[in-house]
């Protein structure tokens, strides 16, 4: 576990040195997965989806990402016209939502360029050029990582999360139009820390039978935090921001991080700040999940109440999650579980891959193509019954992927139609 | 001897449900001192609490003595309220009073505000060294909520983990927390999560745990119930990371039957199962002891509607209930469940709490009435 550690270390340390030199990326280093950048605009292309999704029906993006939260950040290396962002296929069902996600980003045109690493063996930690490739590039498209239970390691997915400090992890449960939910207008914003805490990996065993586990609370993270999520507020017109603690017992722990957030709420009189236990927050959470707004959270029990919150509103397959920091940034499903009951079957819904890419083009600031794919992946649900297994379908990842690309192509067309409706009427006027 | 002899003349005096009866012998009470017979009369110490503690204790007195019930109450009036700090919370004869008789029933007491308590549950758990807690969390018939078919039973482990209070700043801003897992703890809760399965005909124990993470510590936890489950080949054995086993609690909660949790995994998700059959006020608790059993409502005292017989004594009278079974007076916790379930399910008698317009002493009534029928 040590020498895991140290190589790790190491690979971080050589991939900081490089952090400053840009354009180091080669081309034969990658695989191109996508076309060409198109420069056709597609700032109306919402319009022009399916009226009925504008009409009556809410939408959300997925995150509402505010791209100026985000880029006080290192944006992706540009390579031509295009972005590159890594991608890490993962495990189990992690390669399959990832095709799909790609075909998608091909059918839209999508200017971004994947570079691929297929990590062969997780259990020994990141392997340098991955490293360097995240140092390069700071954005990362990641697929799930099965930690088995003998593992004594860090495991992947908090090797990422740490050693590139992503602290904040955003996931945003929204109503997806046609997704039947147990609650109505659930519309909440999960922000949990994503570095400390439980997650400290410190354990030990004094006597045999005995073991203490560390959870490690700092002063310096549970600002950030909670700084983090207020700003989110403020920037998203959001009302209220929830912290969660249980510092009725954790008195020195819990309640370090919510002295925390008072005092950071206290920068922010406009917004409305309240705090809750956690077991409470649970059942409140199933009972009336309305009341819920921006809801701030340690590591574990963002794990916990975030996997409650996707369930709620409709599957834990449908919700992506954002992983941000000054290290750059990293997107994935809401539940990092690598569901390998089902992997390798075709039957995983790849909803939270596509719109974690969504959230992606997003904090790039692509706005056009986010709308575009993300008006796709609503109508699916919302026009059609092309549902996976996991919402009671029959519908494989592939069938469900091209009842995305297929709304593309219609988008497109209304589009290339109404171009041509303009030209005519140029002539027109002319 | 009159310690023994006292029950016995009560129970000969009333409380005898006809066509079972069971003459009470000297002898036969005596050996069978440990595990009394079916008819033998149960003391239990009742501690109404504060709030509504005493209209829904006197609800839960008023239906067992309609049920015929073989319990006899030995009410303490206890209150935390006033409690100055550095006084014990709860007296000392209050906690023989449990020790002696057993079995106890507490109501909702209120936690004092202020510093230099130690928590009221902190408190009872280590006096009477109660190591687990069971909350059977069952969709109510006619009590509607977004979430159908909820039928788990949660046993949290009640004595260490997260609880065990050590905590210290290492570095100014930085805060330690110990969680402390101990293969004995483990294994105890392990083994009482499989009995109370095979006990009350339940087909499936679930570990819930974060070995993922915490490796060595809910690794051990989780090695504990496999190793457990070993004894029990009856009953099925099944592990669940603690965020899936949320979200499936959600989504799909017929996955679940028995879970055995960690402290504060079990402080949370036996909240979760709470709020999905419609709260507290509904949930029957029941906390296990070496020696004692000590069911309680784990609702609030409700200052704001106390002594206007408004309450739902629910939680109360199911924790009752719980404790007839473990008192192995299965026929009596069976009348009487029954007769709550009828009344639910006619949604014409209700307090307010679930939406309804009957007072305590009305919902009591009539859940008194459907005992004859149940």
């Amino acid at each position: 576990m040590q020498a895991l550690r140290q190589v790790a270390a190491q690979s971080l340390r050589a991939a900081r040195s490089l952090r400053h030199r840009p354009g180091i990326a080669t081309a034969s280093s990658r695989r191109r997965l996508t076309a060409s950048p198109t420069n056709a605009p597609r700032s109306d292309a919402r319009a022009l989806v399916a009226p009925a999704l504008l009409e009556g029906s809410h939408i959300l993006s997925p995150t509402s990402i505010d791209g100026d939260v985000y880029n006080v950040y290192p944006a992706a290396t540009p390579y031509g016209d295009s972005k590159i962002v890594t991608l890490l296929p993962g495990e189990g069902i992690g390669p399959e939502c990832m095709r799909s996600l790609v075909a998608v980003f091909e059918a839209a045109e999508v200017p971004i360029e994947f570079d691929t690493y297929d990590i062969a063996e997780p259990e020994k930690g990141l392997p340098p050029e991955v490293v360097n490739a995240i140092n390069r590039n700071r954005l990362v498209m990641k697929g799930p990582f099965h930690t088995p239970y003998g593992f004594r390691g860090t495991s992947l997915n908090i090797l990422l999360r740490r050693g590139f400090d992503l602290y904040a992890n955003v996931v945003h449960v929204y109503p997806i139009p046609g997704v039947k939910a147990k609650h109505d207008n659930v519309d909440i914003v999960f922000v949990r820390e994503n570095t400390e805490g439980e997650y400290s990996g410190l354990e030990h065993s004094a006597v045999d039978g005995v073991v203490e586990s560390l959870k490690i609370v700092t002063e310096e993270r549970s600002t950030r935090i909670a700084e983090y999520a207020f700003r989110y507020a403020m920037r998203n017109n959001r009302k209220k921001v929830t912290a969660v603690h249980k510092a009725n017992i954790l008195k020195s722990a819990d309640g370090l991080f919510l002295e925390c957030a008072k005092g950071v709420a206290a920068k922010y009189p406009f917004i409305e700040f309240e705090n809750m236990i956690v077991d409470a927050t649970c059942m409140r959470l199933v009972n009336n999940p309305q009341q819920f707004d921006v809801v701030l959270l340690p590591n574990l029990y963002g794990n916990i109440i975030g996997s409650i919150g996707t369930s709620l509103g409709g599957g834990t397959g449908l919700f992506p999650g954002a992983n941000l920091g000054p290290g750059g940034a990293m997107f994935e499903q809401a539940v990092r579980h690598a569901g390998r009951g089902i992997a390798g079957k075709g039957i995983a819904n790849p909803t939270a891959t596509i719109l974690a890419g969504v959230m992606l083009l997003r904090y790039l600031k692509m706005f056009d193509h986010a709308d575009f794919i993300q008006d796709a992946v609503h109508a699916v649900y919302e026009l059609t019954d092309v549902r996976t297994p996991d919402l009671g379908g029959t519908a494989s990842t592939e069938a469900f992927t091209a009842a995305v690309i297929d709304f593309l192509d219609e988008m497109d067309a209304d589009e290339e139609c109404d171009d041509e409706d303009e030209d005519e009427e140029d002539k027109h006027g002319s | 001897m009159s310690l023994w002899i006292a029950p016995l003349l009560i129970a000969a005096r009333h409380s005898r449900p006809a066509g079972r009866h069971v003459a009470p012998h000297f002898l036969t009470r005596r050996l069978s001192a440990a595990a009394p017979s079916a008819q033998a009369v149960r003391t239990v110490t009742l501690f109404p609490g504060d709030g509504i503690g005493p209209e829904i204790a006197g609800a839960v007195k008023e239906i067992f003595r309609a049920a015929d019930a073989p319990v006899q109450w030995e009410e303490i009036a206890i209150s935390t309220k006033n409690v100055k700090p550095g006084e014990d919370l709860i007296p000392q004869a209050a906690l023989d009073s449990v020790r002696r008789n057993r079995y106890g029933l507490k109501g909702p007491l209120e936690t004092p505000v202020g510093k230099g308590h130690k928590s009221l549950n902190l408190t009872l758990r280590q006096a009477l060294s109660l190591y687990a807690n069971v909350r059977p969390c069952v969709s109510m018939p006619g009590v509607k909520t977004k979430f159908d078919n909820i039928n788990v039973v949660t046993i949290r482990e009640n004595t260490e983990g997260e609880y065990v209070g050590l905590e210290h700043e290492v570095y100014p801003g930085v805060v330690e927390s110990l969680k402390v897992i101990t293969r004995q703890a483990s294994e105890r809760v392990a083994r009482f999560a499989f009995e109370y399965a095979r006990s009350n005909q339940r087909k499936r124990v679930t570990a819930v745990h974060k070995a993922s993470v915490l490796k060595m510590s809910d690794g051990m936890f989780l090695e504990c119930c496999r190793r457990i489950s070993k004894e029990y080949p009856d009953i099925e054995f099944k592990e669940a990371l603690i965020e899936l086993c949320c979200g499936y609690l959600v989504s799909q909660p017929q996955r679940y039957d028995v879970l055995v949790l960690t402290n504060l995994a079990g402080d949370i998700v036996s909240d979760l199962a709470a709020g999905l059959i419609g709260g507290l006020g509904l949930t029957a608790s029941l906390n296990k002891g070496e020696h004692v059993v000590l069911a309680e409502a784990v609702h609030g005292t409700a200052p704001d509607i106390a002594g206007k017989d408004w309450a739902n004594p629910t939680a109360l009278l199911l924790s009752g209930v719980m404790l007839l079974r473990e008192m192995d007076l299965h026929d009596h916790a069976e009348r009487i469940e029954r007769a709550v379930h009828q009344v639910l399910q006619d949604a014409q008698c209700r307090t307010r709490d679930l939406g309804g317009t009957a007072r305590c002493s009305e919902y009591t009534q009539a859940i008194i009435d459907r005992l004859g029928t149940a």
